[in-house]
């Protein structure tokens, strides 16, 4: 199988599923009633990417194994997503601001993708792009309201911002994986998107009246199976029916 | 004899799970029908990625062929060119208002922040006095609107470019 392939379909799976994963956790749980299924139609738009890019990635791994087996039956040290997406939904502010990073970088991200040589990565990134930019609209309008709404939600935000701007960096993360990727003219070169990300989100930033954080340290670690701690509950909940009765079926 | 012609036509009587007023047909998501002797292939096209409607719609189109006699059937899904809302029939969009559901205008409202959202005329009473609750509604291809007029909530089948 081609290894590079097979890890570079994995990174952008597991980014889907966990942030799907996370966002589910809010099901009759969001602060209003849409909210809720807003956040919730996320969720399933991610899960559904996920679905898709699991089933590539089962495809070239070539063992026979299924979407699900990769999305249920792995342990934590073999997922791959940024840590950003793991972390807790906290409150309203903490999911919003989660997520804007992640849909602003996403949006550039399956942009570039839909260029790929791979055809089906390029065609998942094109199917893809179309939803995301729903998502990132979404969430970048609600940075803008909470942050420039009333004292409170504006700390919130900015609370949520100063704790989850370390794990911002990882979005950019590349290794010897991607330099294969970009060699093969299948994946995309981060570094190029990193300003255009950075100037897209100086003007949510500026708009809602927030400030980045000065203090530049930095987490990372996802990309290589290193993860916070959160992310070994989301799993029990996640994979606890295909543990409990393996092969279970609806 | 069948005829690719007589499988197009069948589909027109499988219709969406969640907005049972549109056959898969009017949806757009059938891009393909060959028949090669007793076996048929058919190219669906998923409308959002975690769409739960797809793997029913395939199940719907197996049943429908094996009433009429077809069990050696082949469906494959395609992703690109991605599905938008242009793949929508004029028929189903007439459908659509009819079942109380508006149509997608010709205009994506996504890519500037706090735009004025799309003016969605209301499918009861005609009025464009509406506004937009939400950007996302009852199912991922709906959002959600008001009419200010009669002042009855509707979907909104929003537009995907
Ligand atoms: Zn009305």
């Amino acid at each position: 199988m081609n290894n590079d392939l097979y890890t570079y379909t994995l990174r952008i799976a597991d980014d889907s599923l966990i942030l799907g994963q996370r966002l589910s956790e809010l099901c009759g749980h969001g602060p209003i009633l849409e909210e809720d299924i807003a956040l919730t139609n996320i969720a399933l738009d991610l899960i559904g990417q996920a679905t898709t890019l699991f089933e590539y990635a089962a495809t070239v791994q070539n063992e026979g194994k299924t979407a699900d087996d990769l999305a249920f039956l792995r342990y934590e040290h073999d997922y791959k997503n940024v840590l950003l997406v793991e972390q807790t939904n906290g409150d309203f502010g903490q999911t919003i601001v989660r997520q804007w990073l992640f849909d602003t970088f996403r949006v550039l991200f399956y942009d570039a993708l839909q260029h790929s040589s791979d055809t089906q990565l390029a065609a998942i990134a094109e199917k893809s792009l179309k939803e995301t930019k729903y998502h990132c609209k979404h969430s970048s309008e609600w940075v803008i309201r909470l942050g420039d709404g009333t004292e409170e939600s504006h700390s919130r935000t900015q609370d949520a911002l100063d704790l989850l701007w370390r794990y911002s960096d990882e979005l950019f993360f590349m290794d010897e994986t991607d330099q294969a990727m970009i060699a093969a003219k299948v994946g995309v070169d981060l570094a190029a998107l990193r300003p255009i990300w950075m100037e897209r989100i100086q003007e949510v930033v500026q708009a809602a009246t927030l400030t980045i954080p000065t203090n530049n340290w930095k987490q990372q670690g996802g990309r290589l199976g290193k993860h916070t701690e959160h992310l070994g509950f989301l799993l029990a909940d996640l994979q606890y029916m295909q543990r409990a009765y393996p092969g279970m079926q609806w | 004899m069948v005829t690719v012609t007589d499988i197009w036509h069948w589909l027109e009587d499988v219709s969406d799970p969640e907005v049972p007023v549109l056959s898969v047909v009017d949806l757009g998501v059938v891009r393909s029908v060959k028949l090669n002797g007793n076996a048929a292939e058919i190219v669906i096209t998923p409308t959002y990625s975690g769409c739960p409607a797809m793997r029913v719609i395939e199940e719907d189109i197996r049943a429908k062929l094996a009433e009429n006699g077809i069990s050696d059937l082949t469906v494959t899904t395609v992703l690109s060119p991605a599905w938008t809302t242009d793949w929508l029939s004029e028929n189903g969009r007439k459908k659509l208002k009819e079942y109380g559901i508006a149509p997608p205008e010709h205009e994506v409202d996504k890519s500037v922040l706090f735009a004025t959202p799309t003016v969605v005329p209301c499918p009861l009473c005609n009025s464009r006095n509406t506004k937009m609750v939400s950007q996302f509604g009852s199912t991922a291809c709906k959002a959600h609107y008001q009419c200010n007029d009669c002042l009855e909530p509707f979907d909104y089948f929003k537009c995907l470019r």
